[in-house]
């Protein structure tokens, strides 16, 4: 009886003796040498994994910047100062992060914008979008059933009214949302950007008037008052050259659709 | 299973991926069933973890039993000695690998650790002593069931992608509640299986 007992718990602690010291020396043997870096890198990178930065997330372009195969202002969400911060640390040239913000270029909710008729499926932007570009009477359209909102990794997106809202403060400026989008009704814009367009609709005036009561009709008069010359229409819709944009506001206040928004 | 052609494996495997289907039929190994199936790239991921491991443990555990345990006349121990072996195994694979395959760590390690104390790979090893296996056939049944695994959590996740997406689920049936009854009428399915004859 006790032989028993004592050969169960001998068995037993020799087994787990031997694993405990197989693992101790393989734990030697395959030891892996981690750059000592890469945790400072890791601990300024925001660790949202978004990839913004193209690479597959945080810990990736934490190798990326160490092996010296990336700049160090890849992360947009760490912005500048993290820039600054990773290249102390690794002895780089610093190189500032423009801060980058999604935007909406559309506000057609749903007392705005008129329907072409009325959808039942699935609550996704991109089955939507495959039934006749939508049920919005304007093509271009946010859809609202936010496919944005799923990906984005911050939870910066939110629906309302049926149109995709952005929140800037917590918009990192990754860009997985444009990706998300079917309609291309996203784009990303420097976050100190001073107005900013509402509508992506490239349609002519007439047929945008009969879609949506406060899209972008291609009048040009944006386009005419800007003293800098920073708005043009392109395709019908005006686009703003945040280079040359000094943030007057004219544009904003001339506007007849009231579809450029000051900051 | 004594003789082995092609017939006899055929139908090992159809009986151990479809009729006695681990996570469906025997309800082991629910707990990655439903925590890793949010997505099929990360369900399929688990799955190939899970093969893995389970091929490599049944090998282990065979040796460890017929070497050790059987000689000794410790053969009650077999539950606590294999819980042993599987966690200390999935340690150094996982150390292993991360020196020699970076390339294969990369896509199964943060799986690798989930699966240490699965009761689905210590069950399969389980099983295969009581059915008095011999190693070949332990084997095989250990690849067959993870087969079984990875194929059942597969379709879970293109079930609960499509359906936490796209439908209108009542807010008390969100999450959870939903996966589970999902789980309930798949297992159902499977069950159907019961009537094949090999």
């Amino acid at each position: 009886m006790l032989i028993d007992v004592l050969k169960a718990f001998l068995a037993l602690g020799i087994m787990g003796l031997i694993f405990g010291v197989a693992l101790s020396i393989a734990g030697n043997v395959f030891y892996v040498q981690e750059d000592k870096r890469k945790e400072k890198v890791l601990a300024i990178l925001p660790g949202a994994n978004c990839g913004g930065c193209g690479y597959a997330g945080c810990s990736n372009y934490a190798d990326a910047v160490i092996a010296g195969e990336a700049p160090c202002n890849k992360c947009l969400a760490a912005k500048s100062e993290g820039a600054a911060a990773i290249a102390e640390l690794l002895g780089v040239d610093s190189v500032s992060v423009k801060p980058m913000v999604a935007h909406i270029r559309c506000h057609g909710s749903h007392e705005f914008a008129n329907k072409k008729y009325i959808y039942y499926g699935m609550n996704d932007c991109l089955a939507a979008s495959r039934l006749l570009g939508g049920y919005m009477t304007c093509q271009y359209g946010c859809l609202g059933f936010g496919n944005c909102v799923k990906k984005c990794p911050e939870n910066a997106i939110s629906i309302r009214n049926g149109v995709a809202v952005v929140d800037r403060d917590a918009c990192i400026g990754c860009g997985l949302c444009l990706k998300a989008c079917p309609k291309g009704v996203i784009e990303l814009i420097p976050f100190d950007g001073a107005v900013f367009v509402d509508c992506s609709n490239k349609d002519r005036g007439s047929r945008t008037r009969e879609a949506c009561n406060i899209g972008c009709i291609g009048c040009k008069i944006c386009e005419k008052s800007c003293p800098e010359g920073a708005i043009h229409l392109e395709g019908n819709v005006s686009l703003i050259d945040y280079e040359k944009c000094t943030g007057c506001g004219i544009c904003a206040q001339n506007c007849p659709r009231k579809i450029i928004e000051l900051n | 299973m004594q003789e082995y052609n092609i017939g006899t494996i055929l139908a090992f495997a159809i009986n151990a991926i479809l009729i006695e289907n681990i996570v469906l039929t025997q309800f082991m190994g629910c707990c990655p069933f439903f925590g890793v199936s949010k997505n099929s790239d990360t369900a399929l991921g688990m799955g190939m973890a899970v093969t893995f491991i389970m091929g490599l443990s049944s090998i282990v555990t065979y040796g460890i039993y017929q070497l050790v345990l059987v000689p000794l006349k410790l053969e009650y121990l077999e539950t606590i000695a294999f819980i042993l072996v599987i966690a200390s195994l999935v340690q150094l694979v996982e150390m292993a690998l991360k020196k020699l395959v970076p390339a294969l760590y990369n896509a199964l390690g943060i799986y690798l650790p989930l699966i240490t104390t699965n009761c689905a790979v210590l069950g399969i090893c389980l099983t295969n002593i009581q059915n008095g296996y011999d190693f070949l056939s332990s084997f095989l049944s250990s690849i067959f069931t993870a087969i079984g695994f990875t194929l059942a959590i597969w379709i879970f996740s293109i079930v609960r992608t499509r359906m936490e997406e796209t439908c209108d689920i009542p807010k008390a049936f969100q999450g959870f509640p939903i996966a589970l009854i999902t789980a309930a009428l798949l297992s159902f399915g499977f069950m159907g299986f019961n009537g094949l004859t090999l």
